[in-house]
């Protein structure tokens, strides 16, 4: 196992250095000069000057894409253009409201989701079927935050249960208030996602000569499904679970944005607005990273639910 | 996006469309709430009460009523007409970026495919990497870099959802340059670009657009959440994602800012992904819903 995982990690080396390289064009990408960018037009030439040194922009390209791949492989993902701190620093003093809140919506999705898709499989082409598959659907039609505003609308706007603003709070029963409303917009798009796998694969796997033969057999109905079937169905579904990681993230983005919780995304939105580049690079890196991260992790899943899948391969 | 592993060119009868609809009941709404909002979206001066850009701050923040259906915003314009308006932007972000996405994507899928070797890897390498990206996240940063304006978002969705239709281009292209009529092509000293163009393509361009369709909903949610952070064509164009972030600071008084224009975006992206499943039906009969 644990040769396997650096194996893996080793195999995501080439991987990660592309993604820098994919970052590193995209900044460049700025039409014109990036400190006039950043600086707007009525800056001094002075100002965009020393800007360019401190960026490093005013070097050969060649130099300025191995200190940026030099910096990034060492850990350094360069400072904020605005606070002036390190992007490392800032990314970690955000991370754990992010994290929190794509855990909390991944055990919700799962927890809906993978039960509401076996139903719906069970069901097939009744009306339980049918609602359930709308269901889905719509699901996965939301953009992150339509769904947030839906939510806050309803039940902190109107029905006032919940706090409209989920800011960070030390009281532990308040900051599990705080976190309800946004862990259940992001928790119900996962679910949708993981509702449909679990469906198709659970079709899939129904129909295979083994599932017969255990019910010819007379296996418990209940055992047949989560022994026989279920069990074989997961390994598709984890896919598309480690693949809708990104979509995850990006939807964690804009629902912070819309329940004004700390985060990436607020963070991202700050960059944004105060046209910091350096902080909007090292997101992006940071983002990438954590998929990257989540492809290996879903890989070594796979064994587990699977004997069938060799890590020696 | 399941649909980016959509790889094989399988055979498929000709009326396979029309099957795909008449097994998946739920397609016929998906298309009648498309020719809906498409239809607006073309009718939407005939339609629209109100001009989208008129200000009557005598009459701003009103709630829906008689005189303004879906209410007024805080400049007093009335929200059906911009709502109508934002239809024709939505949609034609979301075409137009699938469009170019379609195209480089699946001339450098095709590429790849077609020379293979070191230069195959390199590209696909590059495609994989832009793979790895969340798709918001990816479209977010162009966008930034480039700057708002509709132009440029429309290049940052387009870059964003190239990588996908690469991957669907390159596959059948491998199998396609083994088969005789390449070959034939080859021993009759055609250039590289007429076979590709003339002899590959032709075979594929159907999945092509088949996916193409499919990523069209991805295009629209990607451009109504750019616009919400307000990356989109700014004010004062009325574009769905715009509305909902200029609503949003009215949100405690004034729910109509908001709840209209998303479930605006909602039923559109609705309707492509109940289209898009049909569509996946008929292009692949072992990734049936039904």
């Amino acid at each position: 196992m644990m040769r396997y995982f650096i194996r893996r990690l080793l195999l995501a080396i080439p991987t990660l250095l592309a993604m820098l390289t994919v970052v590193f064009v995209l900044v460049r990408l700025v039409p014109g000069d990036a400190a006039v960018a950043m600086l707007g037009d009525q800056a001094s030439e002075a100002n965009l000057a020393a800007l360019r040194a401190r960026l490093g922009l005013d070097q050969p390209l060649y130099v300025q894409y191995l200190g940026f791949i030099g910096d990034a492989l060492r850990g350094d993902l360069g400072t904020s253009l605005v606070s002036g701190r390190p992007v490392l620093e800032e990314v970690a003093n955000v991370l754990p409201y992010t994290l929190e809140l794509t855990a909390a919506a991944m055990i919700i999705g799962t927890v809906f989701g993978l039960p509401l898709g076996v139903w719906a499989a069970l069901r097939r082409n009744r009306w339980e079927d049918y609602f359930t598959r709308l269901l889905s659907l719509t699901g996965l039609s939301f953009p992150g935050f339509v769904s947030a505003i839906l939510l806050l609308l309803a039940f902190a706007v109107y029905l006032r249960w919940l706090p409209v603003m989920s800011s960070a709070s030390g009281d532990p029963l308040t900051h599990l208030r705080n976190l309800i409303l946004p862990a259940l917009n992001l928790g119900l798009i996962m679910m949708a996602y993981i509702t449909r796998v679990t469906r198709s694969s659970m079709l899939n796997v129904l129909g295979e000569d083994y599932v017969r033969t255990a019910r010819a057999k007379g296996v418990r109905p209940s055992r047949l499904v989560m022994r026989h079937a279920l069990r074989n169905a997961l390994v598709p579904i984890v896919t598309v679970v480690g693949l809708y990681f990104g979509t995850l993230i990006g939807n964690s983005v804009l629902t912070e944005i819309v329940f004004t919780r700390p985060g990436l995304g607020k963070l991202i939105l700050g960059a944004l607005n105060s046209r910091d580049y350096t902080l909007l690079q090292g997101l992006m890196i940071v983002f990438a990273s954590f998929v990257i991260l989540v492809n290996i992790i879903t890989d070594l899943v796979y064994s587990l639910v699977d004997p069938r899948v060799s890590l020696s391969k | 996006m399941t649909s980016a592993t959509m790889t094989s060119a399988p055979s498929r009868q000709p009326n396979a469309l029309i099957q795909a609809f008449r097994r998946n009941k739920l397609s016929w709404l998906g298309l009648a709430l498309l020719v809906f909002i498409v239809a607006i979206a073309v009718f939407a001066p005939l339609l629209s009460p109100y001009d989208p850009l008129a200000q009557d701050i005598l009459h701003r923040l009103e709630p829906p009523s008689a005189a303004h259906w879906l209410g007024t915003d805080t400049y007093g314009r009335d929200v059906m007409s911009r709502l109508f308006y934002g239809a024709r932007i939505s949609l034609f972000i979301g075409f137009v970026a699938v469009l170019i996405a379609m195209t480089c994507g699946s001339a450098i899928g095709l590429l790849a495919g077609y020379f293979g070797g070191l230069f195959d890897q390199f590209v696909m390498g590059i495609v994989d990497v832009m793979l790895s990206f969340p798709t918001l996240l990816l479209g977010l940063m162009i966008a930034a870099m480039l700057g708002a304006s509709l132009e440029n978002l429309i290049v940052a969705i387009a870059i964003t959802e190239m990588a996908p239709f690469a991957r669907v281009a390159r596959a059948p292209t491998i199998s396609l340059k083994q088969r005789d009529f390449v070959e034939a092509g080859h021993a009759l000293g055609f250039s590289h670009i007429r076979i590709m163009g003339v002899h590959i393509l032709p075979n594929m361009v159907s999945d092509i657009v088949v996916v193409g369709s499919l990523w069209m909903a991805t295009a629209i949610r990607t451009e109504a959440s750019l616009s919400f952070i307000g990356l989109g064509v700014q004010p004062p164009t009325p574009t769905w994602g715009g509305m909902i972030r200029e609503g949003f600071e009215n949100i405690l008084n004034s729910w109509w800012l908001t709840v209209f224009p998303s479930l605006a975006i909602l039923i559109t992206v609705l309707a492509l992904n109940i289209l898009g499943d049909a569509l996946r039906d008929a292009i692949d009969p072992k990734m049936r819903s039904e």
